[in-house]
């Protein structure tokens, strides 16, 4: 094929060829500053929300993106309302705990329906695969209950219990098992390594871009879990910064610029961790996307 | 006693000990409140008296509610709009963007910002870029060109798009990531044999790269449509005052759902909502296994 495909170019004229290529050159210019200013416009909710939380209340009518003097006391006075504080960390504090647990079961799971033969594997694999079929929002109900008649409302407990393990990350985890060749692990089996250790030691090294792939979406998912943290919470100590954020910015209406603030607090810790791993992550979303 | 076990029975064992806690979760976290989901769309209860059993009777209410079928007919508009929309455009962004050398991860960068935002925090900011003259930047800026306002949020005609709207903007940079890695997996001897023949762009573009980033393009479809069909923080957030307004002209059937049981309190009915809600997001990804299928 290269051959022929040389004889095909040499037959085309020169001036033909630089034609052809200068319309080419056009288009592609022509695509790039599409694809550019579309991709400024994309960013700018996100950057007149940062500018916003920079001006002063009088600025907001202004449409410049600049602010006249750029100053934190929108991010001072929300802070030092304390409420923030407190969502904040309560979103941190779930959003680990879930990524810990979905990491380590999630991956247990997949590893155990992948590397072992027992009666009973096929079943496990149908039921877990059958849940992703099920809405969250038909269960919120049922959980209610659940967590109503065990003490759980209004709890840490009661926020996450139902994002502890996920049948996506489990067949994720799965997926990326099979990759893992069963000479390692049988290698170490003659080593005399018991089989938590080999999951653990051999096969968890050797899938750690899943692992990492999967930590980010569980994180990101949690962080901005809104609908199941706004029913199983009812007291402001216990809400989760998107559930915060909603009441605050209900209460302070035409403070948009303490609106915006509060907006940016949600949002500032996911863009610098998505700026600093950014190859990593659109890496790891390709990978849960196209294999889960 | 363990030393005794085959290897076969060692392995065995293992395996479901492994499984004992995720299997237990299994149960009692997913299967057990699917079942008891359904027990309670025959009931009526309202959380505090008695459990009342009343057979179909809550689908009988739900089929003569006209709110529900303006609620049903909103869920399907968002659905509606919003995957052909989001599909078009991030196709048309991933298909350029993916021919683009100058600057490509800058570019690629912008437009994955918006997935990486909490959709309650955007929904404010879209609320807030919304507000009539003199707060909200799109009709500021329509006001300096002397063109006239319009009435996002308070317009029971305008208010769905308005509301789309955020929702297909932080959804489009996951669906330009999955497009450009789908075009990538498109084998480049295609493209070279059709540039021997002379084919044309379009030729191509329709001939080629569509026809084989259909797996793409059915999975995209599949999950943007579920994400569409459970539509709510977006709607909850840009419609405090009046969820679902003005006239429940934004109203999806998860927010339906959520007042059903957290503001009436009507738990058997708010259950039926949600077995409905089941049975048409079981639907579509059967569409997707048999659109998969087929080839």
């Amino acid at each position: 094929m290269a051959a022929f495909d040389g004889v095909q170019a040499s037959s085309e004229s020169v001036f033909e060829r630089r034609v052809t290529r200068r319309k080419a050159s056009l288009a592609q210019s022509m695509s790039w500053s599409i694809l550019f200013f579309g991709g400024i416009l994309t960013v700018m909710p996100i950057v007149y929300m940062i500018s916003t939380s920079l001006k002063w209340p009088h600025e907001i009518y202004d449409v410049s993106l600049i602010p006249e003097e750029p100053h934190l006391e929108n991010y001072t006075f929300v802070l030092e309302d304390g409420r923030f504080y407190g969502w904040f960390v309560n979103s941190l504090v779930i959003a680990t705990i879930t990524t810990i647990s979905n990491v380590i079961f999630d991956s247990l799971v997949g590893y155990t329906l992948c590397k072992f033969r027992f009666p009973g594997r096929y079943v496990v694999f149908i039921a877990i695969l059958s849940t992703l079929m099920i809405p969250t929002e038909m269960l919120v109900i049922p959980w209610y209950l659940m967590s109503q008649s065990f003490g759980w409302l209004d709890t840490h407990w009661g926020i996450m219990f139902p994002g502890l393990m996920t049948a996506f990350g489990t067949f994720l985890m799965k997926q990326f098992f099979e990759t893992v060749p069963d000479d390692f692990i049988e290698a170490a089996r003659v080593d005399g390594q018991n089989e938590l250790q080999i999951w653990w030691s051999v096969a968890m090294p050797l899938v750690k871009p899943a692992l990492a792939a999967l930590a980010i979406f569980v994180f990101l998912g949690n962080w901005t879990a809104f609908i199941w943290p706004l029913i199983v919470t009812n007291s402001w100590e216990m809400y989760t910064l998107p559930v915060g954020l909603s009441t605050f910015a209900d209460e302070a209406d035409v403070a948009w610029e303490l609106v915006m603030t509060g907006a940016a607090i949600s949002t500032i810790p996911t863009l610098i961790v998505f700026l600093i791993f950014q190859r990593f992550i659109i890496r790891g979303v390709v990978m849960a996307g196209l294999k889960g | 006693m363990y030393k005794r076990l085959s290897i076969r029975q060692k392995q065995i064992t293992w395996a479901w000990a492994f499984l004992a806690i995720p299997v237990i979760f299994y149960v009692v976290i997913r299967f057990y409140p699917t079942g008891n989901a359904m027990l309670i769309s025959f009931q009526e209860w309202n959380l505090l008296g008695d459990r009342a059993w009343i057979g179909l009777a809550n689908y009988a209410k739900l089929w003569n509610d006209p709110v529900f079928w303006q609620v049903f007919r909103n869920t399907f508009v968002y659905l509606l709009l919003g995957t052909p929309i989001s599909l078009v455009l991030s196709f048309f962004v991933a298909y350029h963007l993916d021919k683009i050398r100058f600057m490509h991860g800058f570019i690629r960068m912008l437009y994955f910002l918006p997935f990486m935002t909490s959709a309650v925090a955007m929904a404010w900011v879209w609320r807030w870029l919304y507000q009539p003259v003199p707060i909200g930047l799109f009709n500021n800026t329509l006001a300096e060109f002397g063109i006239p306002q319009i009435d996002f949020l308070r317009s029971t005609t305008n208010a769905l798009p308005a509301i789309l709207a955020p929702a297909v903007w932080a959804g489009l940079g996951f669906q330009i990531i999955i497009f450009m890695a789908g075009l990538r997996a498109i084998p480049q001897s295609y493209y070279e044999a059709a540039h021997i023949d002379g084919v044309s762009k379009w030729t191509v573009l329709f001939e080629i790269t569509i026809p084989l980033l259909r797996p793409t393009v059915v999975f995209l479809t599949v999950f943007s449509s579920i994400g569409f069909l459970r539509i709510f923080d977006q709607v909850y957030n840009m419609t405090t005052n009046d969820p679902g307004g003005p006239l429940n002209s934004t109203k999806p059937m998860v927010l339906m759902i959520y007042q059903s049981a957290f503001t009436d309190f009507e738990m058997g009915y708010a259950a039926a909502q949600t077995v409905v809600l089941f049975v048409i997001l079981l639907l579509v990804s059967l569409l997707q296994l048999y659109l998969l299928r087929d080839r």
